[in-house]
């Protein structure tokens, strides 16, 4: 009976590895790009799905060549581009066994995806064993590229520091008279490192502020009237926030007809997502931001009409947040890269004045780049986005660093208007190469 | 004294919810033997059908005091759909095996209507508002204590749990049903020997176990945003709550909500770092102290 | 220790495991290297499932498991993959036999709810523990074994060959055990406790040391998963993690150690295939499955392999 059960096992194991062997190698057809994104729990409403159907739309329009310069070649170097959807729900453990599914299994050429931050920092040390290019869409963690340095893994968007940084300057530029500080952020990583982050900037650029309290309900409590209470009870100038999701909406929906923010002013570090979604229940005068000039911050740009009008026409006509400007930056940045790899590629293989195996020579420098070359063009590069320039400067150039911008919203015939926006470079709200975010802040920002 | 206060209406507020949240759990176990895992999507169908039928309402440009109404419907509605096609269809091949068994045979249902919910709604976010921003949360205006503004909806919420609780207590006590519905908690078989139609009191009781996590999930729609993997949340929140108060018990679990809720506002009013726990150190101290809960029988012992 | 037909079968099953591996494709061997991890962790909760006991709380060990071996990487500077096993030992026995004085008084739900309880605790003070990096939890690398120095490309094939070497040894003495005398009173514990009283047996000492063992078992398999994945979190001792190894469990049945070792492959292969194929509902295709075996094989899938002999 054993013996039975253990061959069966074992034979089970053979049959599936042959069946699933890869096929023997062939002229390459297309480029698979196997994308990670939240499609159930919390995160997928916000951002994951957003992110999905960014994902579907650039693709489809990549491939058609239809995007705009410098985006025109079709696919990526004139590879289509093959998309393989994965749920990043379940944890950290799950997605490196998935992502080793799709690097061994699926054999897909580029990871591109991750939300969570700590699926970022979990898939980062795979990424590097297994050697796949991979580019991180999201996480808002300053730890990946501060605690690492990799040579395979990229993040085409910058870390959530800047979110405090630019949230204080915007806060006393335009309230000066602050004094009494309070926060609501969920308790976990992003929700603590966000409050953290905001607390010690404030105390550096304002010393002496109070903060009152500091509230930290479970992620995805659902009920915040106690917390109301107690944010009510404080009396605070400022409510600071990094709430997302249906989080941010229950509080909001339970906090305004208590008048909270009569008292108070609301910042709501990563409110962008929702402005389209809660008018009337967002107060005028709440201060918003969405990392990086995306969505309502976005400059105008024939990029950007780009990503609008492509993002629209599979949304149903919602207009793109954040998360799908992420998403734009992810493949653009793998685009820009692999091109000028293939493009430096030829230039650099035309045979000058050779006359013996031009056809061979030119053959090969018409194929496509490897993945050392596209990661070699990847490093240190700048490329548009709809959300404007992306550089890749730090991580020793694997990590994004973009300006970021805040601005006040106002109701108007009932849709959220963000106006008042300020602009902020880059290196004002983010710490420069090898110093740690809360280092940078406690040292006074110092460059 | 007034922040005393506050942490009270809190707590009394967060307790009704609680209460209302668990006691069909607690009432499906009772009778069944079954913790019952898909409470929490029971739930989440609740909240994401009045969702929808306060939609239909709104849209229709009826008086939005009528979206209360759509809130009760949905609830009978997940009630009388949800909880027969289970019972009928799945539970009662189970009946007899092992409670763990059946918690899993539970949590495979979960994950089953998680998806379903998903297939159904998609992953958006939703919520109840009117055309003009109506929604039942706000229409009943406000009451003020100790200097706070409160929604007149969370009266509502205490006024529902103590009905609930009032009329199951008075059922259970006073009914002819209710008093079979006991005897077949004391024992099942002596009660089928005895020609009570056991498989009957199933059914209703899951029916109504159904129907009382619909109404949680109605009432707690208009306060949220009705989010896909809600009821994962709340499950564990109205497990505390049962095993606390004794599985099983009605007033148990009255108490068991007012203990947590009562215990979580004071956490939040004057110690915020020890919220995210606070729950499940009383679970475990309550059990610790009182094995089976703070409201439980003693068993038969079998030799 | 004499060497029954099942010994024999599970060291053969190691050796066979072993000398695949380097045969195997690179995504096969880290299915099994999971589902290894996995599988440890079940064998501890079959022992108490024998004994008519379930713990909803059992990621608790998987959790401490994990980070005890993280924190010998993390803090003391010492990535050894027998240590951190080793260190998994100590701090879930030594947990477990303090709780276990508890613990060991319940039965049914109320033990599961307590376990529950306990893991829930856990899960809150480490996501209250900003330097461990909250839910992010942190990463975890290991570079020796026994103090001899792993080259990088042979990592993969070490990390798979220790979780088969410690499955096997896992399976083969849980296996002697349950065949001891001690062993046996399990079923007779899950059968009836007074009568196991009054045969002059301690109740009580048998489950605290069974639970002991399991947790200890839970342990291995946490530390192993944190070599495994690189990676740990909080994540490991919230409720669906307990959930699943239930879950795993009943799926596998309790009628042999080889039934959690296969049963956590299966569950492993199927969760992959479904998030691979249908990634919008891969949770309704795995509750689907569960209701399927549970309708169909009461006695899990190792039933499958003891249903012929029986008919």
């Amino acid at each position: 009976m054993i013996a039975k059960a253990l061959g069966t096992m074992l034979t089970g194991i053979a049959l599936a590895a042959i069946a699933a062997a890869p096929a023997v190698a062939q002229q390459k057809a297309s480029v698979k790009v196997g994308f990670v994104t939240f499609l159930s729990g919390p995160a997928s409403g916000p951002f994951g799905v957003p992110a999905r159907i960014a994902a579907e739309a650039i693709v489809e329009s990549l491939n058609a060549g239809k995007a705009p310069a410098p985006y025109q070649i079709k696919g990526i170097g004139g590879l289509p581009i093959e998309l393989v959807v994965i749920d990043e729900a379940g944890g950290a453990t799950k997605q490196v066994s998935e992502y080793r599914t799709l690097v061994q299994r699926q054999d897909v050429d580029i990871v591109i995806g991750y939300i969570g931050s700590g699926d970022c920092l979990a898939i980062a040390p795979v990424a590097e064993e297994l050697k796949k290019l991979t580019v991180l869409l999201d996480c808002g963690t300053p730890r990946v590229f501060e605690e690492g340095s990799y040579k395979y893994l990229f993040r085409t968007r910058p870390h959530a520091t800047m979110d405090a940084v630019a949230a204080t300057m915007y806060l006393l530029d335009n309230r000066p008279a602050v004094k009494r500080i309070a926060g609501i952020n969920q308790n976990y990583a992003y929700g603590q490192d966000s409050w953290n982050d905001f607390e010690a900037t404030i105390q550096v650029m304002k010393p002496g502020v109070d903060i009152v309290t500091s509230q930290m309900p479970k992620f995805g409590a659902g009920q915040y009237g106690s917390e109301i209470s107690a944010l009510h009870s404080a009396n605070a100038d400022v409510v600071h926030s990094s709430l997302w999701g249906g989080d941010l909406e229950a509080f909001m929906l339970q906090a305004q007809p208590r008048d909270l923010f009569k008292k108070s002013v609301l910042v709501l570090v990563a409110g962008e997502p929702y402005l389209h979604r809660l008018p009337g229940k967002i107060p005028d005068g709440t201060i918003v931001g969405a990392r990086g000039t995306n969505g309502v911050f976005a400059p105008d740009s024939p990029l950007k009409r780009w990503l609008v009008e492509t993002y629209k026409g599979k949304s149903g006509g919602v207009d793109p947040n954040y998360p799908a400007y992420s998403t734009a930056q992810a493949f653009l940045g793998v685009k820009a890269a692999w091109e000028r790899a293939a493009a430096k590629k030829v230039g650099s293989a035309i045979p000058m004045g050779a006359a013996k195996n031009v056809k061979e020579e030119m053959e090969k420098a018409y194929q496509p780049p490897t993945q050392e070359e596209v990661i070699a063009a990847f490093e240190k590069s700048t490329f548009d986005t709809p959300s404007g320039k992306v550089h890749m400067t730090l991580g020793k150039g694997h990590q994004a660093v973009t300006g970021t911008a805040y601005g006040t919203t106002r109701l108007e015939n009932g849709v959220v208007k963000v106006g008042n926006i300020k602009y902020y470079d880059a290196d004002r709200v983010t710490p420069p190469e090898g110093v740690s975010s809360l280092d940078w802040i406690r040292s006074g920002f110092k460059r | 004294m007034s922040q005393f206060i506050a942490v009270l209406v809190d707590g009394i507020v967060y307790s009704s919810w609680l209460f209302i949240i668990a006691v069909g759990l607690t009432l499906i176990y009772g009778v069944m033997k079954i913790l019952n895992i898909a409470h929490g999507s029971l739930y989440a169908l609740g909240a994401f059908t009045s969702v929808t039928l306060c939609g239909l309402w709104f849209n229709a440009g009826l008086p939005p005091m009528g979206s209360y109404l759509m809130l009760l419907l949905s609830a009978i509605l997940v009630g009388l759909v949800a909880g027969p096609v289970i019972e009928r269809g799945l539970l009662r091949f189970m009946y007899g095996k092992d409670e763990v068994v059946l918690v899993l045979v539970t949590y495979a249902l979960f994950l089953i209507l998680e998806d379903l919910i998903k297939l159904i709604w998609g992953v958006d976010p939703l919520f109840i508002t009117g055309p003009g921003g109506e929604s039942p949360y706000s229409l009943l205006g406000n009451f003020e204590v100790a200097g706070l503004t409160y929604p007149n909806y969370n009266l509502v919420l205490i006024a529902v749990a103590v009905a609930t609780g009032g009329a199951l207590a008075w059922a259970l006590a006073r009914t002819r049903s209710g008093k079979l519905l006991l005897a077949v908690i004391h024992d099942r078989e002596v009660s089928a020997a005895l020609g009570i139609n056991v498989g009957r009191i199933y059914f209703v009781t899951f029916t109504i176990g159904a129907m009382l996590a619909g109404v949680g999930g109605a009432l707690t729609a208009p306060t949220v945003s009705v989010v896909t993997g809600m009821g994962a949340e709340v499950i564990v929140l109205a497990f505390a709550v049962v095993v606390i108060g004794g599985l099983g018990s009605l007033p148990g679990a009255a108490l068991g909500a007012l203990i947590v809720g009562l215990v979580r506002a004071a956490a939040v009013h004057y110690l915020p770092e020890v919220e995210l726990f606070s729950i499940y150190f009383v679970m475990a101290v309550v059990l610790i102290l009182r094995p089976k809960g703070l409201f439980s029988g003693a068993e038969v012992r079998k030799i | 220790m004499k060497l029954d037909r099942t010994s024999f079968a599970i060291l053969a099953m190691g050796a066979i495991l072993l000398i695949a591996g380097p045969a195997l494709p690179s995504w096969m061997v880290s299915m099994l290297n999971v589902s290894l991890c996995y599988g440890t962790v079940v064998l501890g909760m079959m022992l108490l499932m024998r004994n008519g006991i379930v713990s909803f709380g059992h990621g608790l060990y998987f959790c401490l498991g994990a980070y005890a071996a993280g924190l010998l990487d993390q803090m003391l500077k010492m990535p050894d993959m027998l240590l951190m096993v080793g260190a998994a030992v100590v701090v879930t026995g030594v947990v477990s036999a303090i709780l276990g004085l508890l613990l060991a008084k319940y039965r049914d739900i109320f033990f599961a709810m307590l376990s529950l309880a306990f893991s829930m605790i856990l899960y809150g003070l480490l996501v209250k523990t900003a330097s461990l990096g909250s839910t992010d939890g942190f990463n975890v690398a290991a570079k020796t074994v026994a103090g001899f120095a792993v080259a990088p490309e042979s990592q993969r094939l070490m990390v798979y060959s220790l979780a088969v070497v410690f499955a096997t040894v896992s399976a083969f003495f849980l296996h002697s055990y349950l065949a001891s005398h001690q062993g046996r009173l399990a079923g007779a514990i899950k059968d009836n406790e007074l009568r196991v009283e009054y045969m002059g047996a301690s109740v009580m000492r048998a489950v605290h040391r069974n639970y002991v063992i399991s947790a200890v078992l839970a342990g291995i398999g946490g530390a192993l998963m944190a070599v495994n994945i690189g990676h740990i979190d909080p994540e490991m001792t919230y409720w669906p993690q307990s959930g699943e190894f239930v879950f795993v469990a009943i799926l596998s049945g309790t009628g042999s150690v080889f039934a959690p070792l296969g049963g956590a492959l299966v569950f492993e292969a199927i969760r992959s295939f479904a998030y691979e194929y249908s990634p919008n509902t891969w949770q309704m295709v795995l509750g689907i499955t569960m209701l399927l075996v549970m309708i169909f094989l009461p006695g899990g899938l190792w039933s499958l392999f003891t249903r012929k002999r029986e008919g």
